[in-house]
């Protein structure tokens, strides 16, 4: 049952096969076993959960079932949910109980989803391994030296481990696809403005956008179906009608479905930087679409590799702005003792922040700094502009872009944690799509010495449909995606014959 | 030396909305502390802000009523800096790009001394639209500040003019203009004492004929008129004598105290502020479109302007009354409503001309006598206990010859006290005039049979004698004849 897809879990809940309460109370049993070592939910509440799973055994009795009603998913602790500890990975918001409900949230509980719990991630979504967590790393399925990857760690475990049917993740510079590649799953990131952002707590607003992580692309385009549509309270939430973003995957069948797809390889992307045997990985990926009829293009993006630093301005700057609400006032940490008002802010900063958190903050300062602003923000507003129109470019030649998600496979916990530099390179690859604005995604395509190995997807500006569709197409004649950890045994078990 | 002050105002106006700047919380004055914050007023974890379109919709008014240019983009910006009462840790405003660019205003400068009333026009340097703060409250628990954010996120229209004013009298004639604008196009209601309506005023001097501006200094939060006009004499005396004195001017903000009548600058901390702005990620660009700006026009009623020139020109007024008329848009209301419920029941014989020399005299009525004892009572003309329609009762009676207008003044005393409508009031204290010719006839022939002396005076060419016989008339009937019947009877007897 834990492998099951969302279609196969729906499918057993509308026969009666299992009740949700049954269905919730396996994943529940299942994370109080594994979770006090993998770490991936912070907050858990039975009580809440199993409540939650009746109500969708009602409607399941009663006959108004959405495709998503009583199936469990793990809500990364960063969406604010009415009643539940909401921490952002902080010490800042360790407290904090949230009163209102995130939009993410808000539609998952019309759907009549269940919520199994609030899972870890780096503090404020600053981290690529999940270290920056105040509540402490999370390990990575397949490795339990090794990280899971980050911002969304916790989610992504989750995932993989089977702790949960599907989890919800955020993305700002590779926050699921990085994850997703690092623990063997699929993780989708819309198109900026696809999923309102209300009641997700900012880390830098113009980057922000969440999504799904799942099992596969088919459960990734259920999910999409329920997080995406407009919301008013987003400005930046898009007013376009309601999309079925199943609705293609039904024709990925037969011997070449993409016949006619065009595949861009930006020569970028495979250049130095990679690891060796995560390139071979990706070209075999992109081999096997091949052989389903695609066609690939090689085209360049000549300004990604200024992706980057135009992010370590314009994230840094965005989220010094927005975690200045976490003052000490009003709610969050405060200091126990303090001289006066200045006195209460720097005590209560100091303490409630990380050192990445901080580290960004001191960046973002700076860059908007008088006489700063010119030459680092201004400068990268106009980079991250080059960025985007490379890509306009690119999606002239091609239909769908293709690369490696992450350079590397999971790497082991501590390894990266005192080089930031070093883990900043590892969303080299996937920050770019965020300055865009456009979807990617991140596949299983294979291992490298028995840790997963993910394949990105990049499309056109709403273009998820088709890069679910491409994405399903690989899943029916691949099977990376339906293998999973053995949780008893990590570090020992390596896929048989995929090594 | 002689020297010339140059002052330039920044007027944070309050629109009247609804809701608040970026959230549908009430804004209503006076709640209890932190009931009209909602999760946005408080910046909780993850919340956005929405712009409040009626906001925008105030913002263009004005930049219509001002001639101002409306640009098609505006940009929100974040001008980020700690305190307390301000939730986020940034207001959200707007720096580079404003909703409204340039306009002018024109202002009546009044006489003062030997210096004559003059007309000038004060340039708007721009309009933008930002948020309010919320209020640290001290003292209200022994040992502690408390935070209200009722007013957090309130919208406000900021509205900047370029150094054009070059006297405490200009800054605050331009600012009661001003003040007279916002609530003519009904985008601000003008309570100064709930901080609706707040100057800061930027003070320089130099010497007179200099082109280079002197260092200026700002005065922060003014709400009264009269403190504006001591706060700049003060600091303008102050500037003047530091200069004389061979110091030197620095920048700074300054506070005034209205005990003191001084003006002291804020410890420099307070101000040594970066604010960091860029543009906010959480909000679109504001795009007003010239169908927006036609959409608002239409909603938007004639200038004060049009309307003071209406008066002057096809009412006949004096100017004066026109003025004092336009000058607030609930006087103005006022007196319209007069003149339309005098319509209603106007004499079926009244003319157009009849009609223009009533509004005069409804001019008279609403800014001299209902205007006295509103001052008296120190009340507003919405709060005023004779209501338009009552007036509009009164006033029909003294046109149709009912009552005269020294009776009119009992009538409406009567009516100010509660005692009921003019047509009881009249009844009750019989103050109906005698309009009946043959009764206003029969008492003439009795006054002239009596006073054979002051006939023979003006058949003798004593105009002053006709005067005393009409006075004569007006005694015998007690007050009540009619004086104009008296005049035109009295000619024709006499004629004989």
């Amino acid at each position: 049952m834990i492998n099951g897809s969302l279609k196969n879990l729906s499918q057993m809940l509308a026969k009666k096969e299992i009740s949700s309460v049954e269905m919730t109370q396996t994943f529940l049993d299942r994370i109080n076993k594994y979770n006090p070592t993998i770490n991936a939910y912070v907050a858990l509440d039975a009580n809440k959960t199993l409540a939650q799973a009746k109500a969708a055994d009602v409607r399941i009795a009663n006959g108004t079932a959405e495709p998503l009603t009583g199936i469990p998913f793990a809500q990364k602790d960063i969406f604010c949910a009415k009643g539940w500890q909401t921490t952002c990975g902080s010490k800042m918001l360790a407290n904090f109980v949230a009163p209102y409900d995130a939009h993410v949230i808000t539609q998952f509980d019309n759907a009549g989803a269940v919520n199994l719990g609030k899972t870890n991630m780096d503090e404020f979504a600053m981290g690529s391994s999940n270290e920056t967590s105040y509540f402490g790393g999370v390990k990575n399925p397949w490795d339990f030296d090794r990280v899971p990857g980050g911002s969304s760690g916790g989610s992504a475990a989750a995932v993989a481990a089977r702790l949960c049917a599907a989890a919800t993740g955020t993305d700002t510079g590779g926050s699921i696809r990085q994850p997703a590649s690092l623990c063997g799953f699929t993780g989708l990131k819309p198109t900026y403005g696809l999923v309102s952002r209300y009641g997700m707590i900012a880390f830098a607003s113009s980057l922000d956008q969440a999504g799904p992580m799942a099992k596969s692309a088919e459960d990734c385009a259920l999910m999409m179906n329920v997080m995406t549509g407009f919301d008013e309270r987003d400005s930046t939430s898009l007013n376009r009608p309601k999309e079925d973003y199943t609705r293609g995957l039904g024709n990925m069948q037969g011997t070449q479905p993409l016949k006619g797809l065009r595949i861009g390889l930006p020569k970028e992307y495979f250049a130095d930087g990679l690891d060796a045997n995560v390139a071979k990985v990706v070209q075999e990926a992109i081999a096997e679409y091949r052989k389903l009829g695609a066609v690939t293009v090689d085209i360049s993006l000549p300004n990604s590799q200024l992706s980057i630093p135009v992010y370590y301005v314009l994230a840094p700057a965005e989220a010094s702005s927005n975690l200045s609400r976490y003052d000490g006032v009003r709610y969050g940490h405060r200091a126990a003792e303090y001289d006066d008002l200045m006195d209460m802010y720097m005590k209560s900063r100091a303490e409630g922040f990380g050192a990445e958190v901080k580290r960004r903050i001191l960046i973002g300062t700076y860059v908007l700094s008088a006489g700063y602003y010119d030459a680092y923000y201004l400068k990268a507003q106009q980079i991250r502009r080059l960025i985007a129109d490379d890509f306009t470019q690119a999606f002239k030649q091609c239909d769908v872009i293709m690369g490696p998600t992450a350079p590397s496979t999971a790497f082991k916990a501590g390894e990266k944690a005192d080089d930031p530099v070093a883990m900043y390179l590892q969303d080299v690859y996937t920050i770019a799509t965020n300055l865009a604005g456009l979807p990617g995604m991140s596949i299983p395509a294979g291992f490298s010495n028995g840790l997963p190995v993910g394949l990105q997807l990049m499309g056109n500006y709403f273009d998820e449909a088709r890069m679910l569709d491409v994405a399903h197409a690989y899943q029916q004649v691949t099977d990376w995606h339906t293998l999973i950890p053995n949780l008893d045994k990590p570090n020992l078990v390596l896929p048989e014959g995929k090594v | 030396m002689e020297w010339e002050v140059v002052i330039g105002l920044e007027t944070h106006t309050q629109l009247r909305t609804k809701s608040k700047q970026f959230s549908g919380a009430s804004i209503t004055y006076g709640a209890q502390p932190n009931t009209q914050a909602d999760e946005v007023s408080v910046a909780l974890p993850g919340v956005l802000p929405v712009l409040n379109k009626q906001a925008v919709e105030c913002a263009i008014k004005f930049g219509l009523a001002i001639n101002a240019d409306i640009p098609a983009r505006s940009v929100f910006s974040r001008k980020n800096y700690f305190y307390p009462d301000l939730p986020k840790g940034y207001q959200i405003s707007q720096f580079e790009l404003p909703v409204v660019g340039k306009g002018a205003v024109t202002i009546q400068v009044p006489a003062v001394g030997k210096n004559a009333a003059y007309e000038k026009v004060i340039n708007i340097t721009r309009a933008h639209l930002e948020e309010d703060a919320g209020k640290s409250v001290h003292g209200a628990v022994e040992g502690m500040s408390g935070i209200d954010l009722n007013r957090a996120g309130t919208p406000l229209l900021e509205i900047v003019t370029e150094p054009d004013m070059r006297s405490a009298a200009e800054a605050v004639a331009y600012a009661k203009k001003l003040h007279e604008l916002v609530q003519w196009i009904d985008i601000c209601d003008g309570n100064m004492q709930e901080g609706s309506f707040r100057c800061d005023v930027n003070v320089s001097v130099r010497p007179k004929g200099q082109e280079k501006f002197g260092t200026r200094r700002e005065i922060k939060n003014l709400n009264s008129f009269k403190f504006m006009t001591q706060a700049i004499e003060y600091e303008t005396r102050w500037q003047i004598e530091t200069l004389e004195d061979g110091g030197t001017i620095q920048q700074a903000t300054v506070l005034f105290n209205p005990d003191t009548g001084e003006t002291k600058a804020m410890r420099s901390k307070e101000e040594a502020n970066d604010y960091r702005y860029f543009p906010d990620p959480d909000l679109l660009p504001l795009e007003v479109t010239a169908a927006d700006k036609a959409r608002v026009q239409a909603t938007m009623q004639k200038s004060q302007n049009e309307e003071y020139l209406r008066y002057v020109n096809d009412l006949n007024m004096f100017p004066d009354d026109a003025r004092a008329i336009t000058s607030s848009r609930q006087i103005y209301n006022y007196f319209e409503s007069v003149l339309a419920e005098l319509r209603k029941i106007a004499v079926p014989t009244a003319t157009q001309t009849q009609d223009n020399a009533n509004a005069k005299s409804v001019a008279n009525w609403v800014i001299n006598t209902l205007g006295s004892y509103l001052n008296k009572t120190n009340l507003d003309i919405s709060e005023s206990p004779v209501r338009p329609e009552q007036l509009a009762k009164m006033l029909s009676k003294i046109f149709d010859n009912t009552i005269s207008n020294n009776a009119a003044k009992q009538v409406f005393e009567a009516m100010w006290m509660g005692e009921g409508e003019a047509d009881a009031i009249i009844e009750a204290k019989g103050l109906k005039q005698e309009s009946d010719s043959g009764a206003i006839e029969a008492i003439l022939d009795e006054v002239l049979k009596a006073n054979p002396a002051m006939v023979e005076e003006f058949k003798a060419g004593k105009e002053k004698a006709f005067n005393a016989l009409v006075g004569q008339a007006m005694k015998a009937s007690k007050g009540k004849a009619n004086p104009a019947q008296v005049n035109d009877l009295l000619k024709k007897k006499l004629a004989f």
